[in-house]
This record gives C-alpha cells, structure tokens and sequence, in this order.
C-alpha cells in the first residue's frame, strides 16, 4: 500500500491535465517523472478518476517503452545505439557500463538503486557519437574508458 | 511583452526589434543547441554574460560603420557544425569560434570583442587555411540553408528575434491579403512535398481536408524524429521553433482548423522546453489564441510528449496516441484527412514541412519552384554522420549529388578512410555505393534506387563497416519497434532478425539468404503500415549490393572489415613478439601464455575475442584473422 502522499499527488497531476482520456499518457508521465517509475497501484487509481478500465490503462502504459513499474534508480543512464553512435562503436561502452555495474539486459538497476542502465534508439546528438546521458545531461565522444570514469565520478557524487 | 492587438502594431514591433539588433555594436551567440551544450556551452554562456556586466563601459573599436550601444551576449538554435562545438558566433563580422572552451572566454572578451583582433587557436581550419567567417567554411559555404538560416543566428527564446526577421509576416499576408483557399492553392503551385519520409504533396494533404464536410479540424506537427540518426527536427525545433508554429498557423487558416497539436518525441527535452517557452511567448503577445491580431481567426497550440515508441511516427499511431491509446497504426482508408485526430479531419505533417510554409507564403510559389527540380523542389535538411570529416547539420537543394554533401560539405571521410556506403532513410531507407555517388538527392530519384530520402539521416560508412552487420542492427531496431498488430511485421522481422544473427554468429548458409529475400519481399508487400512495409529495404538494400559480403560469412566463415566478432581469431605473430607478457597480463580469461623473452601464444578455445591484449601490445605483434 503507498502512503496517502502519494494519492495526494496524483489528484494534483490529475488536476493539471484534467480527465478527459487524452489525459491519461501526459498524467502518468508525470507521475513518472516524480517517482522515476510508475507504481501500478497510482496507475489503477488514475483509470478509475479517468473513467476508463483497468485493462486499458494497463495496455497502454505497457505498450510505451518509456513507462517502467519497476523503481529506477538515482542516475538513469542511456546509451545511444542510434545509427551514428552505432557505427562509432556504442556496443564497447555499454558493454563496460554493464560489467562496471554489475548489470545485464534482464537486471537494468543496481541493487543499491544508484544506477539504471537502458539504451535508447537515437538520442539526436548523432554529430557528437558516440553519446550517452544521464538523468538527460548528454555526455558526448564517450569511449569505454571515460564512461567507467563517468561512474566513479557519481558513485563519489 | 507588448501585445500585438493588430498587423500595424506588428509590423511597429518588427521594425524597434530590427532596429535594436542594428543599434547593438556587438552580438555574440553562443550554442545553446543539444550537442553545444553537452560540449559545455552553457558556462560559456554564463562566463560571457559576467564579462559583459563587469565591463559596462567597454569600448568596442571595430566596426565604425556600426552605431553604438550595447554587447549582447544570446543563446542560439544549433548551428548544424557539431562536431566543431561548442561554437560561438560574434557579429557583426560573422566569426565563427569552435571548439571554444570557459577558460578561453577572458581572451575572447577582452582581445576579440574590445580590440577586434582574431583569436587564431579557435578558428576552424581544413587543408591548411584558416577561416575567420563562418560563411567561408566550406562546411557552410555549400549549402543552401533556408529552412535553417535562422538556426543559429537568433535567440530562440525570445520572439522578438523571430519577428526581427521577417517572422510571422506570411501570418499576416495570410490573414489580411488571401483568402484561404488562395493558400491551399499557393502551396499546391509551389509543389512542396512532405519531408518526413514519404514525399506526398502538401498542398494535396491540405486540400483534402479543406474540402471535407466536418468542420471541426485539426493541424497537426509530428515531430516524434525517430529514425536513428536524423536529427533536423529537434534542430529546428530547438533553434527557430516560431518558424514551425507560424507554418502551422498557416496551415490552420488555410484548412479552416482551431486547433493544433505537436507531437514531440520524449527523447528531446531541450526542444519541448524551448516550444513551450515559444507557446507560452506567442500567447502573451496575442499571436497565439482568440481573434489574433484582430483577424477574426483563433487558434490554439498544444504539446504532446512522445513516450518512447517509434512507430507513433507513422500518422495513424501518432493520433492513436494523443487520444491516449496505444500507439498502433489502423487500416487505411480512411485517411488521416479525412478521419483523423479524433476522428475529424486532419492535416498531419512533419516538424520541416511546416517549416517551409512561411517562405513560401513571402516569396511565392514560383520562387520556390526555381529552386532544385521542379517536381521535387525546396531544399532539404540532412543530418551526416557516421564516418565523415565534417559530421553535423546541412541543409542543401533537392537535386544535390551525394558526391557534393560527403566530400564538399563533408570534408570527405574521417582519417582518411575509404568511402563504402551510405546508408539514407534510416530503418527504413537503403544503401548507396560509389556508383550511386553522382545521382542527385530527391525524392524520385532515390525512389528508383530503392532508396529513400526518409526523413533525411545520412550515416557515412567506410569500409571497416560490415554491411551485414548494419543490416541486423537495422532489423533488432525495427523488430523492437514493431508494435505487434499485423502478422507479417510482428513475425517475419523477427524471423529475419534470427537469420541476420546466425549469419553474424558464423551459422549461416546459403539457403538462408534465399530465406531472407522471401520474407522481405512477403513484409513488404502485406505488413499494415509503412514500417512494416519499409522495414526490409536495409535487409534487401545490402543483399543486393553486398551480397559478395553475405556469402563470405556463409560460406568462407570471414567477415572482411573484422567486425563480426564471431569470426575473429586473435594471432601473436612469433616474428615480433619480444616476449614481454604484458597481453597475457590483460587476458580477461587467463588465454596467453608464454616464457618470458620467448613468443607468447593465444589459446583460441578460451580467447573471448575482447582485443584487450591487442590495445596492450607495444610491438603490434597482435593481429586479427578472419
């Protein structure tokens, strides 16, 4: 069960969006950007304030790849796998990034939920590649070297 | 902000902002697109406007002919070179620093804007020759830049820089001198065709709608740019976005809509911001809103947040989503002009369509057509990237030769490597060679090639690029993407995912490539939407262009540009090995062995193939086979 802060909360992005069913993907958007993840139960309650079933808030926050109900971590990175980046060798860094972190495709957050590694399709930085950010703040020219680098900068952060 | 109640008024805040613009002895821009500021330019920004405030009474020497007044410092759109950022431009010379770094601020300041003196470190320079002004590099000399000539140049904050151009102008023209179908037909005459990928008439598009019973309409941006590796929209989104709007609005009085919506993809933070800040200036002025400038004509603006999902660039998933529902295309007809966004009538075009609209609307349709072909005319915004000298934004005619944007504009390909392909369009584009190189860039002629402009990505591959490789990394993209609902995309690009990755594991046959071209003509042919139907033109692309590179891994298990790492086989050539144990130090697994001063050996069954013993070797005694 979430705290009542929580509900409070969602009332408040509700209120901002109104609840018309339009609404749905900018409100959990926003609930996601203040949580880092949406929790399924805030997605529940916002399909009943909009009128609309389960099953179809369900199916459509299940269909974008950008909603999570699993808790990310503190720093979020993405790597870039764009076209551009590819080519300029983005497969290397995240392949550090994961060893570094102790991480892999099935497990995306470090248990101490510091970090959350993704890849992303293109970042539109393709000038600067091969790219990655954190919590959006692109890093650019990245090489496996300077991304391990990057890490220990913010685990002493 | 001054409230624009009607065209004079207009044309008054026209005139004091071009005139405070003259009055200033010195601008300085500086990047504020997403590549400059990743590269720091956000505290060059800072450090410029202190230098700037602690010197109030700065004498500025250059430029006599200028009239007195302040320094300004402004935070520009990107200016498409960014690969030479952070860039910072000072007027009114026009020089262009790159690769400008906080601590070079002082000397800018104190050499360059007070004593007008060059600072040589920071100018660009290729083959030997410096260049002081930004339109002399070759870079910028070549292209054609329309669409983006503000980019770069103006603040995209404030809407007095846009109005200080010449923008909102056409909205007047509009307004006041036509009437709407005078408009439809205006654009229809100047043949301008989508620049999102498929190249179908706007002026068309529009008059389709125009002419639908339902008044209830819609203008639509899509902005969701998501093909990898284009990234026009965001620049323009980001460096000019009242351009954008002003074609939208355009657009909306042309076809009789109140209401407008831009979809923009998640991934661009910097444009959504600077959109909203664009929105919220043009409301506040009145050129947003009810009866705008006293015209009678009222139109609203709102933003939607892509969430991740590349297929709502296709336009009937784009509506789906800002329904609210899944992303997921439907079977047409009926067509987005006649029931879409809500199920009424829509006008749905890209982020640069509605771009070109303003010029047009100024300088006519007869103009525009003069430029590029006829049938395929304006210019067009390309991002190149990959493995070239000069990666960034162009923007060139329709009808340039590929030889002109890699090796002109380009600079041609980086450390001198050799050109092999160019891969256009993005997943859903093809592959050009060395022969395709003088064949000119526009929408018809690509399409003869099995190529496509798509919404403009030019990724520059030399040859240590395998294209089988670049085939399956273009088949994972679509297949991640594919959002399920028809069949043939759902299952025949995974099938032909799984091919792709037997073949770059080494376990390919010959009969898999017959496999391969089967299911990429069935996908084509029967898939419901145009990624579907696009998503094996990388596939059939390389196939027949490359096929030689497809049988070798087959049959002769090799992958000539040693990108496949199944094929690599790691080797110590005994010749110059000295012995020294460090690879064998850096084996991950324990994989080198050897006596010291004697040629250590690699034991293939355990080599992970990872080439960390090749970055330690000081001899070059390691080399890869296969």
């Amino acid at each position: 069960m979430l705290e009542q802060s929580y509900y409070d909360k969602t009332d408040e992005i509700i209120g901002s969006h109104g609840t018309e069913q339009a609404a749905l993907i900018p409100i959990i958007q926003d609930i996601q950007s203040e949580y880092r993840y949406l929790p399924p139960e805030l997605l529940s309650y916002v399909a009943g304030k909009l009128g609309i079933s389960e099953a179809k808030a369900y199916s459509v926050a299940t269909f974008y790849e950008n909603f999570s109900f699993e808790p990310k971590g503190k720093y979020i990175i993405k790597v870039c796998d764009g076209t551009a980046c590819h080519v300029r060798k983005s497969i290397p860094i995240l392949e550090r990034l994961y060893s570094e972190l102790g991480l892999s495709k099935a497990k995306v957050t470090t248990d101490d939920m510091l970090f959350t590694l993704e890849t992303v399709s293109c970042l539109g930085a393709c000038g600067l590649a091969p790219v990655l950010t954190v919590n959006d703040k692109v890093y650019p020219a990245m090489t496996p070297d300077a991304a391990a680098e990057l890490i220990r900068e913010l685990r002493g952060a | 902000m001054e409230r624009i109640r009607n065209a004079q008024v207009l044309d008054r805040v026209r005139e004091e902002a071009k005139e405070a613009i003259k009055n200033s002895r010195c601008r300085i821009l500086i990047c504020a697109g997403t590549g400059c500021l990743a590269g720091g330019s956000g505290e060059i920004y800072q450090r410029m406007c202190e230098l700037v405030k602690d010197n109030p009474d700065v004498e500025v020497e250059f430029a006599p002919e200028v009239a007195h007044g302040p320094v300004e410092v402004k935070k520009s759109g990107c200016h498409g070179f960014c690969e030479m950022g952070p860039l910072m431009r000072i007027e009114p010379q026009g020089i262009l620093y790159t690769k400008v770094q906080p601590e070079d601020c002082e000397a800018i300041f104190q050499r360059t804007i007070v004593k007008g003196d060059i600072i040589r470190h920071l100018l660009y320079k290729q083959d030997g020759l410096e260049y002081q002004k930004q339109d002399e590099i070759p870079f910028y000399k070549k292209q054609t830049r329309l669409v983006l000539k503000n980019c770069g140049h103006i603040d995209a904050e404030h809407i007095n820089e846009y109005i200080s151009t010449g923008g909102y102008s056409a909205l007047e023209k509009v307004l006041f001198t036509m009437k709407p179908e005078e408009v439809v037909q205006e654009i229809m005459d100047s043949n301008l065709r989508g620049r999102g990928g498929g190249g179908f008439t706007t002026g068309y598009k529009w008059s389709q709608v125009a002419r639908q019973k339902e008044t209830a309409r819609y203008v639509v941006c899509n902005g969701d740019e998501g093909d990898p590796g284009a990234f026009m929209d965001r620049s323009i989104m980001e460096g000019d976005p009242h351009k954008m709007i002003e074609g939208m609005m355009i657009a909306a009085y042309a076809v009789g809509a109140q209401e407008g919506y831009i979809y923009v993809r998640a991934e661009y933070p910097l444009a959504i911001s600077r959109l909203r800040t664009a929105i919220a200036q043009a409301e506040e002025c009145g050129l947003l809103g009810d009866n705008i400038m006293d015209s009678g004509f009222s139109f609203r603006l709102h933003i939607n947040r892509g969430a991740g999902a590349f297929v709502c660039g296709e336009g009937s998933a784009l509506t789906a989503s800002i329904e609210g529902n899944r992303g997921m295309p439907r079977v047409k007809p009926p067509r987005t002009v006649e029931q879409g966004l809500f199920g009424k009538p829509t006008v749905l075009n890209n982020v640069e369509t509605f771009a070109n609209v303003p010029m047009i609307i100024t300088e006519g349709a007869q103009w525009y057509k003069s430029i590029g072909p006829e049938k395929s005319p304006g210019t067009k915004a390309f991002a190149l990237t990959g493995s070239v000298k000069n990666t960034g934004l162009i923007e060139v005619p329709m009808g340039t030769t590929l030889r002109e944007v890699i090796y002109d504009i380009g600079g041609g390909i980086k450390d001198d490597g050799e050109f092999k392909a160019v891969q256009i369009g993005g997943p859903s584009g093809g592959c050009l060679v060395t022969p395709h190189l003088d064949i000119s860039l526009d929408f018809d002629s690509l399409k003869k090639m099995g190529a496509m402009i798509g919404s403009g990505g030019l990724v520059v591959m030399d040859t240590n690029t395998c294209m089988v490789e670049v085939a399956r990394f273009f088949m994972n993209f679509t297949q991640n993407e594919s959002c399920g609902k028809c069949v043939p995309c759902r299952e025949g690009t995974k099938r032909m995912l799984e091919i792709l990755e037997r073949i770059v594991a080494g376990n390919g046959t010959l009969e898999d490539l017959d496999i391969l071209d089967e299911l990429a003509q069935t996908i084509t042919e029967t898939a419901l939407c145009g990624l579907g139907k696009s998503a094996a033109l990388p596939v059939m692309s390389t196939l027949k262009l490359f096929r030689d590179e497809y049988v070798e891994h087959v049959v002769d298990k090799k992958c000539v540009s040693h990108t496949c790492t199944a094929f690599r086989k790691f080797i110590i050539s005994p010749e110059r090995c000295k012995g020294c144990s460090k690879c064998a130090r850096n084996c991950p697994v324990g994989a080198i062995s050897g006596k010291i001063k004697e040629p250590f050996t690699i034991d293939t069954e355990k080599c992970i193939k990872c080439g960390a013993c090749e970055s330690a070797c000081a001899f070059g005694a390691i080399h890869i086979e296969g």
